[in-house]
């Protein structure tokens, strides 16, 4: 996306030509005080010392970095080895928002099809159905998920009461349920580009692919999907992004096992055991992987762009 | 032709659109229904009563859960508005002034905080308020709250100045308007659809936060959100129900809204 992209038919409109800053100076000043500085600054105390009972001592140390990545034994005098516990947590984490992508493609692309190839009444309303649960809150859809399908909650009863199983389900605190509260959350962000891709599609593609004797689904495989591509993949970094960080879905529904990167930054910050430096380094090597992500992702789209 | 309509339909679609509106509707419909219950026990159906949204507007939890709305509000307010002028001005240096130095940065800057994930955002602002001594409160969630607004506020009226020729401008222009009128009288009554969709969309963003606003609040200052969170860490109570029922008809009424003054704005072009 170019940020000046062209007004009208004639480029950039050239009106307040001069006073570009002048009107973005209240954006740099609200953002780059209260969130550029603040994320520089945690850039900056993941290489401090750490003060017991939260905050930092203004000493350079590489302590941070290094508890994350290396075990050095319990007085830190043993040749470091790799140290498992907090690249697993990132490992599941994206094994997880991975997982959940997959999901929301799964459903999501078939959903974006069926409403994008409505007719343009009743697509508008198909697609306000579809992301009105978006518009509730998310704290109120994952405490309702966490209702319904709680072991004495009305999903287990409903089931139990038609014998259709004879002990409750146990569906909450395991990693299914963190994938539903990952889908409830993030499933529009899936539908939504990929509509948008479909809605421009030509249909005139799949035609000649019909009449050169191409069946449903290898139009589907070698036509369709190349050329929605771009919004299949804007769907998966929408979904993929939140999902990493997410607090929520895994904190609710999730139990120890479902430990995710959000967590794990959370208990940094909050009450007395709290190691400070350490939660700036996890959240700056989430930074990384969040940024690297876009940043292949921008470099796709430019590619295309060109093409 | 027959041919191309079938084209447009593969078998199963239907069939996974009408599951996944069940998943995403079923949870919310089942507490719904569960918030009429008269049962004191949450899982046993005693009968229909308005007896816990009785509860919520009278009950021993009222009066912190009526100031926790309180303080949603003053801040969903508050944030949008300045988040919603703020992003118009930001729109208007996009499309409108030319090119310019830094402009890209510019245009970075505004979705940053849609790059950083949210828990990161959290603790940095936790920590940066901590270490230039604010103390946390109101002023702090309304601060960080007005941040994360800004590019959802930015994209509808970006995309609405976009559509917009700057022709009406020029005309005005040439009829000696200065650029401060043409602006006000020309471009504004133009953009208002888009400023609407754009202040709803930073209300309702702002509204839903629960993670930064959990992090940046003061000691015994709650928002809906964070006191809900907080009585549900101690298992879920009928209320909360009444409670996540009366939110979901505001959240639905509200995105009603947008979308009836999004199509307004459609058919006016």
């Amino acid at each position: 996306m170019a940020a000046g992209a062209p007004v009208g038919a004639g480029g950039t409109s050239h009106i307040y030509q001069g006073s570009g800053w002048k009107l973005l100076a209240p954006s740099w000043i609200i953002i780059g005080i209260f969130l550029l500085a603040p994320v520089v600054m945690m850039a900056v105390y993941s290489f401090l010392t750490k003060e017991f009972r939260g905050g930092v001592i203004w000493e350079f140390s590489l302590d941070a970095y290094d508890q994350f990545f290396f075990d050095r034994g319990l007085f830190g005098d043993e040749p470091p080895t790799l140290e498992w516990t907090y690249i697993g947590i990132f490992w599941r984490s994206i094994w997880q928002a991975g997982l959940a992508t997959i999901t929301c493609l799964l459903i999501g692309f078939p959903t974006a099809w069926f409403i994008a190839t409505r007719n343009p009444e009743s697509r508008s309303i198909w697609l306000f159905l579809v992301t009105i649960p978006y518009w509730v809150n998310l704290l109120i859809r994952t405490v309702s998920m966490k209702f319904l399908i709680r072991d004495t909650g009305p999903l287990n009863e409903f089931l139990l009461a038609l014998h259709v199983i004879e002990e409750p389900l146990g569906l909450i605190n395991t990693n299914f349920a963190v994938q539903l509260g990952l889908f409830y959350s993030y499933l529009p962000f899936m539908v939504l580009p990929i509509y948008a891709a479909v809605e421009r599609y030509d249909f005139s593609l799949s035609e000649a692919a019909a009449d050169l004797y191409a069946g449903t689904w290898t139009i589907l495989w070698l036509v369709i999907l190349p050329v929605v591509r771009p919004g299949i993949i804007a769907g998966c970094i929408l979904v993929f992004v939140p999902s990493l960080g997410a607090f929520l879905a895994p904190d609710l529904l999730g139990g120890a096992k479902t430990f995710m990167i959000g967590s794990l930054i959370e208990e940094q910050f909050k009450g007395n055991a709290g190691n400070w430096p350490f939660g700036a380094a996890a959240s700056m090597i989430l930074l990384t992987i969040v940024m690297c992500v876009l940043l292949v992702y921008a470099r796709n789209q430019n590619k295309a762009e060109v093409r | 032709m027959a041919g191309s309509t079938n084209l447009r339909r593969f078998p199963g679609f239907l069939a996974v659109t009408i599951a996944c509106l069940f998943v995403l509707y079923a949870p919310l419909i089942v507490v719904a229904v569960y918030s009429f219950n008269a049962s004191t026990s949450i899982t046993n159906w005693g009968g229909v009563s308005l007896t816990w949204y009785l509860d919520v507007f009278t009950g021993p939890e009222a009066p912190k859960f009526q100031q926790a709305a309180l303080n949603s509000l003053i801040i969903a307010v508050c944030a949008s508005v300045i988040a919603t002028i703020v992003a118009t001005l930001a729109a208007v240096a996009m499309t409108r002034a030319g090119g310019f130095r830094g402009k890209t940065l510019s245009f970075a800057l505004i979705n940053l905080p849609l790059m950083v994930p949210e828990v990161v955002t959290a603790v940095a602002s936790l920590v940066f308020f901590s270490a230039i001594g604010f103390t946390t409160g109101l002023t702090t969630i309304l601060i960080a709250h007005t941040v994360f607004c800004i590019p959802f506020a930015y994209l509808p009226i970006s995309a609405r100045m976009q559509s917009i020729p700057d022709m009406y401008e020029q005309a005005a222009m040439d009829l000696y308007a200065t650029p401060r009128e043409a602006f006000k009288l020309v471009l504004l009554p133009l953009m208002t659809p888009g400023i609407l969709s754009g202040f709803l969309l930073a209300f309702i963003i702002s509204l839903d936060d629960f993670l930064i606003t959990n992090f940046v609040k003061g000691a015994g200052i709650e928002t809906l959100p964070t006191a809900i969170f907080g009585s549900v860490k101690q298992g879920i109570k009928p209320n909360i129900m009444a409670i996540s029922t009366l939110m979901l008809v505001v959240s639905v009424v509200f995105v009603s809204l947008s979308w009836l003054v999004g199509r307004m704005g459609q058919e006016k072009t």
